[in-house]
């Protein structure tokens, strides 16, 4: 390779006008795949737009003036009796905290479920090596199910109430976290762990003194930003019978007009908490993942 | 006290460690010396069941300990320390409790879940910490420390072990002179005072000679040498090593010499400007 590359005979070897004009040609090609891509797309687009504007009921243009229509409604209404706005807020704080509490319970269970599991499906961790797929499809199932279909099995089953929609998030949240887990323990340092194999120690006990506090940072971050998802999660499953404001919602919704301001109450309470968990979340990852 | 009989393993094709035998029938101080790959680690690995044998026995006070499963394997390994070339402690957990992980074949899984210890067995670790010099170091981080002080935290985890045995797998090679002596020393005591064997792979001839009762030679997984330190001439070692008669050991070796005659007259030059 060198002795072409650098020898006298320049005309064999790719000298450095070959060089350009071969780089120029890849440009070429490059833009060339780009265009055609786009050209692809396009396309697609266009025929799916017809496809999809044939099989709506209404039509998607005439449509389009009443999606605007609903919301200012609402907020003109909202406006017009902005002033027991407040009030209305206030009344529906205790439903928020019963919606709240679903998430953080569900987050708990499902984050704990989700240690263990990760730590199972986790190569080169793994209690039992050879049923590491097993555990992955486990996590893979839990978290291909939609918590709501779960929530409607679980209502049909043990009622309405919290404890349905508890397990519901939880069964998802310990499928998405324990994958985020495990890739976060695929890259924990090995040493400790073997230092505490060689004194004698059983699975638990050198997964919890050798893996856990390496990876404490990162699964509570993800925990947290899971926690956040569970809240907005825990809201529509009270559309389906589950309590918490999300039933609020619902019943405010289906009175129709006159409810209205309830209606935007909700909403903005709705919107504040979850800015307002997103703010402190943020911060607290920020301090796990770097203040240490 | 133990007998090594046929042990060999296999790694695909190649052979780690092959048909090795030997006796050691007292709390020796044994070193085992011998080039990159040619099977140290793996045999001590074997001794301390991180690996396991593809066939042969190691027969400790008649017990073949390469049989043992289960619970009767770490039981075992709590009886057989091994202290390794990057220490592996948690580097996350102070200095105290990595000492403590020593006693974990003792403690269930829960206790260790809440880390109660035994308030005798958190004073007896504090007490090995001051044996070895680092009792100021107790509450800090394990990572906070040097090289040198975290290796003899690592044998401290070991002497909490209370073991038979203690194996090094190159306790020194990843520290500077000053320090590895500090913990070559330090193996050797707990070897005179303790009455505990202790085998170390260690690949420098000079602390070989200066630290060990017998010397082992290894060679591509078989027993070359096995002798006294004394018979360890150059020229055995070129045999163990495989090296030409270019070999020469002073240039790797890490002792701190004694001839200070060249520090002192830079220290003179530099102070003399």
């Amino acid at each position: 390779m060198v002795d072409i590359a650098f020898g006298p005979q320049g005309d064999k070897g790719p000298g450095p006008t070959n060089g350009r004009d071969a780089y120029l040609d890849l440009v070429r090609r490059r833009r060339m795949y780009g265009g055609i891509l786009l050209v692809l797309f396009v396309a697609l687009m266009a025929s799916g737009f017809r496809l999809a504007e044939s099989r709506n009921a209404g039509g998607f243009i005439d449509g389009l003036p009443q999606v605007f229509a609903f919301p200012s409604e609402v907020i003109s209404e909202a406006w017009a009796k902005r002033a027991e706005v407040p009030g209305l807020i206030w009344a529906h704080v205790p439903s928020l905290i019963e919606t709240i509490n679903i998430a953080a319970v569900s987050t708990l269970a499902g984050g704990l479920a989700a240690m263990v599991l990760a730590l199972l499906s986790t190569r080169g961790l793994s209690r039992w090596p050879r049923l590491t797929g097993v555990f992955r499809r486990m996590m893979d199932a839990f978290r291909a199910v939609p918590e709501i279909v779960i929530a409607l099995v679980l209502i049909y089953l043990l009622g309405g109430g919290p404890v349905p929609a508890v397990i519901a998030i939880a069964l998802h949240t310990s499928g998405a976290l324990g994958k985020l887990f495990s890739e976060v323990a695929e890259n924990a340092d090995l040493k400790p762990v073997e230092g505490l194999t060689s004194v004698g120690a059983t699975w638990g006990q050198k997964m919890w003194l050798g893996i856990i506090p390496q990876v404490a940072p990162n699964w509570i971050s993800y925990a947290l930003l899971r926690f956040e998802i569970n809240v907005r999660a825990s809201a529509i499953l009270g559309f389906v019978g589950e309590g918490g404001i999300g039933h609020d919602l619902k019943l405010a919704m289906q009175w129709g007009q006159g409810r209205y301001d309830e209606v935007v109450a909700i909403f903005l309470l709705l919107f504040l908490t979850i800015v307002a968990i997103d703010r402190l979340s943020d911060r607290a990852r920020e301090k796990l993942v770097r203040g240490r | 006290m133990l007998q090594v009989r046929n042990v060999s393993r296999v790694f695909g094709q190649k052979a780690a460690v092959d048909n090795i035998s030997f006796d050691i029938d007292r709390p020796a101080f044994v070193g085992i010396i011998g080039r990159s790959g040619a099977g140290k680690s793996t045999f001590l690995r074997m001794m301390n069941r991180l690996t396991d044998a593809s066939t042969g026995q190691i027969m400790v006070e008649g017990r073949d300990i390469l049989a043992l499963k289960g619970a009767a394997a770490r039981a075992w390994q709590s009886n057989c320390a091994m202290i390794f070339q990057q220490f592996n402690l948690v580097p996350r957990m102070d200095v105290a409790s990595n000492v403590l992980h020593g006693i974990l074949n003792r403690r269930s899984t829960l206790q260790t879940l809440f880390n109660l210890w035994p308030r005798a067995d958190i004073l007896k670790a504090l007490e090995i910490l001051d044996r070895l010099g680092i009792a100021e170091q107790a509450p800090k981080r394990a990572e906070a420390l040097s090289g040198g002080q975290q290796q003899r935290v690592a044998i401290a985890r070991a002497l909490m072990q209370d073991p038979r045995i203690i194996l090094a797998d190159e306790p020194i090679a990843s520290l500077d002179p000053m320090n590895a002596q500090i913990v070559m020393d330090t193996l050797k005591r707990i070897n005179v005072e303790d009455g505990r064997m202790v085998i170390a792979n260690l690949h420098t001839l000079d602390t070989a000679r200066r630290y060990c009762d017998r010397v082992i030679g290894m060679r591509d997984g078989r027993i070359v040498f096995d002798g006294t330190p004394e018979q360890l001439s150059t020229g055995v070692a070129r045999d163990i090593y495989g090296a030409d008669d270019s070999f020469n050991e002073a240039a790797t070796s890490t002792s701190i010499p004694a001839d200070t005659a060249p520090d002192r007259a830079w220290a003179e030059r530099m102070l003399a400007n």
